[in-house]
């Protein structure tokens, strides 16, 4: 396939079709409301199911009704919406079927403003709905990326018969970038042993349900889901990396704010000084090991985030209080410029802070100076 | 083998679950029904239900059909999603008054206006029967429960809504009926409209729904046989029964 110019949430929807999506439902919200709005048009000129639903908690609803059947079905947000869905992501967790979901992420809390912003890592990563589960959770920083990502989805979300959801903001949403769709996969039906399509004659009924009203069994499912996150973590890590290999400083930053920093990375670079980049792919399961390992070799770590540091408690942990890691952010749908970025790196160069110092409040405290 | 004396027995459709239902709750009796249609029509190996948050959360257990349990009051969310990607299968959502009426008001008046071929059995019993009685959007005015405890006072507290007459006025209803389950006679109509209504999705006319007026004697305090004496003189008088949408092509079915 050649390269064609894309905007990221119709290259998104394309993509979804692209692998196979039988249904989609949704509710308009800006900055993903393209996804919706191509899938209306796309999905019935295929014969396939497309709903616009009466909100979110009906499209949620609607995603777990049809992942019940066995079919690939997905849905997009925003945070607001996406706060809506948490119910529904909870139910779908604690049945085990898999759903792909999609989060372009903006300025919050409440109403907001439609500005790209990463304020929903949490959300995404550390559960949201009620209950023990773990969703895993993508985050694209390119057009090209968000693409790749979209098809894996859901062949992830099919294989740990999990919640799949990606995390992205306006910037690659909005974005029109050259990007390569890939080929048009078949829909496949997929025999799975536990979806509820009817008996047909062919076997004993079966009952999709997330009640486990004696806690022993409801214990064992949770156990069960662990043992599975436990297999996630151990196989579907992903990571990209730059510089890494000679780097005394490490930025860590995912989706956008990873992008941004990578300029100025590269303008560091060309400074000689030796700084590297690592983006998540995965925020969840997040790439621990590969920081646990690099903070046995380099100096510092500088994380940054379009939200007030949420990650930065993941690479915290993983850091173990080994050599500093800083932080900067901006909030409320602002996009850090490289130069931002790169003013962090130098001033790290020449004095980084002490491990014991809590990053958050040092970069309040520089913001409050600058 | 049925033996030949047999007074009653546990329709096909049933699995061989003992009930959990209360003793004299017309839960029970409305689940047959449906079982006796789905058998009657030979579709329960096509057919998905849809079980809801309420004392029929366990209805999965005994119907022998494949099922889901849905979050409260989104069952017609659901049971779109499957219909939508299964289109030939016969989709039902059990619901109680609740589920429906409370909760549920958004998935279900939605369902019905998209015209959803789809099949809604909705059990008013007037009350949150599986939380304890408390008031529900459909209690009765001056009715007493747990959270109206001098009696709905209709003033501070709203008035009953009535989802037959309500859904009734959405172009995408096929089929829109409320029956009572308070005496064999009515049992049987109520029988009547339940097949009407599965007929209708059959037939791919749209949304359909039969509204129960049905008893909690464990929350309204009463004995069974006075809980459907409550039914009758109470209930039927505030909620009528009767077709509120009978499509043209349902019209002419003879069952
Ligand atoms: C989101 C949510 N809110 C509240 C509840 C608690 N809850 C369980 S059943 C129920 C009411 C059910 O009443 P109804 O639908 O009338 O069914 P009935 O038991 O009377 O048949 C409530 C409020 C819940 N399970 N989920
Ligand atoms: S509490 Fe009421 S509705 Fe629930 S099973 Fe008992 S009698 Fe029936
Ligand atoms: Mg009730």
């Amino acid at each position: 396939m050649p390269k064609e110019l894309w905007k990221g949430n119709e290259a998104i929807a394309e993509a979804a079709v692209r692998a196979g999506l039988e249904a989609y439902f949704g509710y308009p919200i800006t900055p993903q409301t393209e996804i919706l709005e191509y899938l209306s048009r796309r999905m019935p000129e295929l014969g396939r199911a497309f709903v616009q639903a009466e909100s979110e908690l009906g499209a949620i609803n609607m995603v777990y009704g049809a992942a019940c059947t066995g079919v690939r079905v997905m849905s997009s947000s925003s945070s607001p919406g996406v706060s809506l869905m948490m119910e529904g992501i909870s139910y779908i967790a604690g049945t085990e079927v898999p759903a792909v979901l999609v989060n372009v992420m903006r300025g919050g809390p409440g109403l907001g403003n439609i500005a790209p912003a990463q304020a929903d890592y949490n959300q995404a990563v550390h559960g949201g709905g009620h209950g023990d589960y773990q969703p895993i959770v993508l985050a694209p920083a390119s057009v090209q990326e968000a693409i790749d990502l979209m098809v894996l989805s859901f062949d992830l979300a099919e294989k740990y018969r999990s919640v799949c959801m990606m995390i992205l903001d306006g910037c690659v949403g909005q974005m029109m970038e050259p990007a390569q769709m890939p080929e048009m996969r078949p829909v496949h039906r997929e025999n799975w042993d536990w979806a509820t399509n009817g008996k047909m004659g062919k076997r004993e009924r079966r009952i999709l349900s997330s009640i486990y009203i004696e806690p022993a069994e409801e214990e064992k499912m949770n156990l069960r889901l662990l043992n599975r996150w436990q297999t996630i973590q151990a196989n579907e890590v992903r990571y990209k990396e730059y510089f890494l290999d000679d780097a005394e400083i490490v930025i860590v930053g995912f989706g956008t704010a990873g992008r941004v920093a990578l300029s100025a990375v590269r303008e560091a670079r060309a400074e000689g000084i030796k700084v590297g980049l690592l983006r998540p792919v995965t925020v969840s399961p997040f790439p621990s090991e590969v920081i646990e390992q690099l903070a046995g070799r380099v100096d510092a770590f500088l994380v940054t985030e379009m939200n007030s540091g949420q990650m930065l408690e993941d690479v915290r942990l993983a850091v173990k209080g080994r050599v500093p890691v800083e932080f900067y952010g901006r909030l409320g749908g602002m996009v850090p410029f490289p130069d931002e970025i790169l003013n962090e790196i130098h001033r790290m160069a020449k004095s980084k802070m002490a491990v014991n110092a809590n990053p958050r409040d040092a970069w309040l405290a520089r913001m409050a100076t600058a | 083998m049925i033996p030949e004396n047999a007074v009653c027995v546990r329709p096909e459709g049933f699995t061989e679950t003992p009930t959990h239902y209360c003793p004299g709750c017309t839960h029970g009796v409305a689940h047959r029904l449906v079982a006796e249609v789905l058998q009657e029509m030979n579709v329960l190996d096509k057919t998905i239900g849809v079980a809801p948050v309420g004392c029929s959360v366990f209805a999965y257990n005994y119907f022998d059909t494949d099922f889901v349990e849905a979050p409260h009051g989104r069952a017609p969310a659901m049971a779109t999603g499957i219909k939508r990607v299964l289109p030939d299968r016969i989709v039902f959502t059990y619901q109680g008054d609740g589920d429906l009426a409370s909760i549920g008001m958004g998935e279900i008046v939605h369902a019905a206006a998209r015209g959803e071929n789809l099949t809604v059995i909705f059990v008013n019993n007037a009350n949150f029967g599986m939380t304890g009685g408390q008031m529900a959007p459909t209690t009765l005015p001056g009715m007493k429960t747990t959270s109206s405890q001098n009696g709905r006072d209709v003033e501070t507290q709203g008035y009953p809504i009535k989802m037959a007459e309500m859904l009734a006025t959405l172009d995408g209803v096929g089929f829109c009926a409320r029956r009572s389950l308070h005496d064999a006679k009515n049992i049987r109509l109520a029988k009547k409209a339940i097949r009407l209504a599965f007929e209708t999705q059959a037939r791919g006319l749209g949304f359909a729904m039969v509204e129960l007026l049905s008893t909690c004697p464990t929350n309204w305090g009463m004995t069974p046989v006075n809980s459907l004496k409550f039914v009758e003189e109470h209930m039927v008088p505030a909620y009528p029964l009767g077709d509120y949408k009978i499509s043209e092509a349902i019209k002419q079915i003879k069952i």
